[in-house]
């Protein structure tokens, strides 16, 4: 796992560069203090995030992704011109994308991985096909419309309005997912599978 | 403007109520569950973040993760993002409770009102964990060559940065 590498990358940078610069003492305490502060932390955001999964259930169980995935159909189809007639695929797509958009992480990824069982019908040799580039683009630009645990750190430290921050955040995800979509389209053109 | 904004969130909670009663759904007991979920999840990143948070405040301490902001801040400047972003926008891509723990690091350090905090929360809030995704979708059906996935999410990541810091500067001046 990446991490493995980049925690203890992390510890023998600050040590190195803690002795070399002088700062060594420093760097001694904040071992402390981060542990510390973690947990702090995890206190302050603990009430708003359970109060937004909270939230988010009744409408999970009303099945609004259900409601919601019938919207964006008619866009999905462009993005997905080789899969647009296969509806088990275009179903999981849209679903997909409605569960991101709510924030319903746990049942967005199994319904893109359904997707993605789908359009995989269509590679050959584990060579990914543009659709299948698009759907794992547009997964890995969030959508998410209330970024909750963001807005449970900014009023764990302290501030008037955590959710203020929503028209930037709606605003950078809407040029991110937009880039995604344009330089797939693009480098498809350039990287053909074959 | 402000007035939208103040009603999301309490609208949100509204609509769940009564979309879930028109639909019959036992709505309290749904929000006692997801509320425990949301419990769940946070004692669940608990661990990892005591583990992160750690080596974060230790680098920050070392004066590596100011070097690391000298380094990039002419590239990133050039993009209009606050250099002292820089530490976020390497892990984000790469894990999400690091990215939590290096992002509410400078929230917390620059106060959440900030440029920075705030540039760190929206850049934050419009981003995932890139290549954790990557790995999860080709890996489940099987892909070995991943051909422009790659380079093309980082494209969208690097728009969002540099939408986020512009729109932060632009919002809330």
């Amino acid at each position: 796992m990446a991490l493995n590498l980049v925690w203890t990358g992390m510890i023998i940078v600050s040590i190195v560069y803690g002795l070399l610069s002088g700062s060594i003492e420093a760097v001694g305490s904040a071992a402390v203090q981060g542990a510390a502060e973690a947990v702090k932390l995890c206190i302050g955001i603990c009430g708003v995030t359970s109060l937004w999964t909270g939230v988010m259930e009744p409408l999970s169980r009303a099945g609004v992704t259900a409601q919601l995935k019938n919207a964006f159909l008619p866009i999905l189809k462009r993005l997905f011109p080789r899969s647009k007639n296969n509806a088990a695929a275009m179903e999981a797509v849209s679903a997909n994308v409605a569960a991101n958009l709510l924030g319903l992480g746990n049942a967005a990824t199994p319904l893109g991985i359904q997707a993605a069982t789908e359009m995989a019908r269509l590679s050959r040799d584990g060579v990914a096909t543009d659709d299948l580039c698009m759907l794992v683009v547009i997964n890995s630009a969030s959508i998410q419309l209330i970024p909750a645990t963001v807005a449970a750190v900014r009023a764990a430290a302290g501030v008037e309005n955590p959710f203020d921050i929503l028209p930037a955040v709606w605003l950078a995800s809407a040029v991110s997912v937009l880039a995604g979509i344009l330089s797939a389209k693009v480098m498809a053109r350039i990287w053909r599978a074959r | 403007m402000n007035l939208i904004m103040s009603l999301t969130v309490p609208a949100i909670i509204a609509l769940a109520a009564v979309y879930g009663l028109y639909r019959r759904v036992d709505v309290f007991d749904a929000l006692k569950t997801g509320a425990f979920d949301g419990l769940k999840i946070t004692a669940k990143i608990m661990p990892t973040l005591v583990v992160l948070l750690t080596a974060v405040y230790m680098l920050r301490a070392s004066g590596a993760l100011d070097a690391l902001t000298a380094l990039f801040a002419p590239a990133l400047r050039l993009f209009g993002i606050p250099p002292e972003t820089a530490s976020l926008i390497f892990i984000r891509p790469i894990s999400g409770s690091g990215a939590l723990a290096v992002g509410s690091e400078l929230i917390t350090k620059n106060g959440a009102d900030s440029l920075i905090g705030r540039t760190a929360a929206v850049m934050l809030g419009s981003s995932e964990t890139t290549f954790y995704v990557i790995a999860v979708y080709f890996g489940a059906v099987g892909i070995k060559k991943t051909r422009y996935a790659v380079p093309s999410a980082l494209v969208a990541d690097l728009a969002g940065y540099i939408a986020a810091s512009w729109a932060v500067r632009l919002f809330y001046k």
